[in-house]
């Protein structure tokens, strides 16, 4: 899952929360996934070091990410 | 004989310029007449100087087309279009002309490519080419390889053409504008990989938010080649399918530096981008076909950036916005169950005590009647039960053995007896 992907369930789960009448268990199943999506935020955004990479295309048409000196 | 002027080339300092000094004049008379002394010495005439000598028109024209494309190098002329045409053939056909003289002129189609887009009747414009003499109507032609016309016209008429073809193909509506991801985590921009727009955006992204990672597509941002460069790197963004936005872009320069942005197949190339895009193109004021087609505008590379990632610490404060936020629903979900636990509680005691006042009372009625059948209430009375060692009531003279003990108990005791002697009724008829 992408940040991007993990913020939107996290905002989904939020509303669900807010708007829908859940029985018990199944808002608890829904707290339990939001605290791991924001674990799992908050590691992403820990991650210290921008990349810089050059995309390359290889002859068979696949492609490599290779370093680059930014 | 001719002088050759250096001739620079920016159309406006175009000079007065073929200016035959007197010595030149001089030099090409004595050069006619001795190449006539010449041919009279060898006793022929010298060509078209008498009707045995005529000569051929195609020689003449051939002639005059020699000299005259020998004695011009290319020029700027300067001039007011009329009579364009586009031939089917694909090459251009006008007049420049001023107040009180015209020249033909043409662009050929492999020239074309220079030119930003065909000029309107009545243009100014301002032409660079060469004069020479088109030979099967015995006319000066000027044939033209660039153009530029006052005002940027040529520049904006092509724009605008490009823009109306995008617009009519709905690549500039707005309901086409995706919106940027938030946080993306890995972002692809398409520029120059030794450009200073590169080291802008990385500067930006260490600055901003660690842990993003940039790939670079390379592609030349200027020149010849970069419209087909550039549509190549989209292609290859797009095939590759790793990033979750685009950036192309390239830091400032002169509007032809940055003319690639505003190249037709560049601006259907990005509009094709499967993930969200941002424009970002030098700091010219004038806005590019890739501005209008992309999904975001940014003036510079820096400020691309800038629009593309969200700052770690501003995420930061989203997280633990939305940690309070998730506490607070889970909180209101807990509510109406608690309170339902809560009253269900209080409904269940009142219940069971009610139950229990029902119980007491028909106790109390069982223990009346209990009383009423009491073997206490016959003793209260006076009466005395006997009962043997073991505690059985014995209830019939049978149940007696003279000189055994017995026990009888009383209202308000015990007394141990001994029987002296057993006397049984006569057996009473039933």
């Amino acid at each position: 899952m992408t940040l991007e992907q993990t913020l939107a369930r996290l905002d989904e789960i939020v509303r669900q929360l807010d708007e829908e009448r859940l029985d018990l268990g199944e808002a608890l199943t829904l707290f339990e996934e939001g605290v791991t999506h924001l674990r799992e935020a908050a590691g992403i955004l820990s991650e210290a070091d921008a990349r810089v990479k050059r995309l390359t295309e290889l002859a068979d048409g696949a492609f490599t990410l290779e370093d680059l000196d930014g | 004989m001719t002088r050759r002027r250096s001739v620079s080339a920016r159309p406006d300092a175009a000079p007065s310029l073929f200016e035959p000094t007197f010595e030149s004049t001089i030099e090409v008379a004595s050069a006619a007449e001795a190449a006539a002394e010449l041919y009279e010495e060898v006793g022929q005439t010298f060509p078209g100087a008498s009707p045995g000598a005529a000569i051929a028109i195609s020689t003449l024209t051939q002639i005059a087309k020699d000299v005259v494309e020998g004695a011009f190098i290319p020029l700027w002329v300067r001039g007011e279009v009329s009579d364009f045409k586009r031939h089917r053939n694909g090459h251009w056909y006008f007049c420049l002309r001023d107040l009180s003289s015209q020249l033909r002129c043409v662009v050929w189609s492999r020239d074309q490519r220079g030119i930003p887009a065909a000029p309107d009747d009545g243009m100014q414009v301002m032409a660079l080419g060469q004069l020479g003499v088109y030979a099967a109507r015995g006319e000066m032609q000027f044939t033209v390889r660039r153009m530029e016309a006052d005002g940027d016209g040529l520049w904006r008429k092509a724009l605008e053409l490009t823009r109306q073809r995008l617009d009519a193909d709905g690549l500039l509506a707005p309901e086409r504008k995706r919106a940027l991801p938030r946080s993306p985590r890995r972002i692809a921009f398409v520029t120059s990989a030794s450009g200073a727009a590169l080291r802008d955006v990385v500067a930006v992204l260490r600055r901003r938010a660690p842990g993003v990672e940039l790939v670079v597509v390379h592609a030349a941002v200027q020149g010849e080649m970069a419209p087909l460069a550039l549509c190549a790197a989209l292609d290859q963004v797009a095939r590759w399918g790793g990033a979750e936005l685009v950036i192309v872009g390239r830091g400032g320069g002169s509007r032809e530096d940055l003319w690639a942005f505003n190249d037709e197949r560049v601006a259907r190339a990005l509009a094709a981008c499967p993930v969200p895009t941002i424009s970002a193109v030098g700091h010219e004021v004038d806005v590019t076909l890739c501005d209008l087609v992309a999904d975001h505008r940014a003036p510079t590379p820096s400020a691309a950036a800038e629009a593309a990632v969200v700052s770690r610490d501003e995420l930061l404060l989203t997280l633990g916005a939305q940690r309070q936020r998730l506490v607070t629903a889970m909180e209101a979900c807990l509510f109406e169950p608690r309170d339902r636990a809560r009253s269900a509680g209080v409904e269940l005691t009142s219940a069971m005590s009610r139950r229990l006042g029902e119980r007491q009372s028909s106790l109390a009625a069982s223990a009346g009647r209990l009383n009423a059948l009491s073997p206490l209430a016959t003793l209260e009375r006076g009466y005395a039960v006997a009962r043997d060692a073991q505690g059985a009531t014995l209830t019939s003279a049978s149940q007696f053995a003279a000189e055994t003990g017995f026990t009888l108990r009383l209202r308000d005791g015990d007394v141990d007896a001994t029987a002296r002697a057993v006397n049984p009724l006569p057996e009473r008829p039933r």
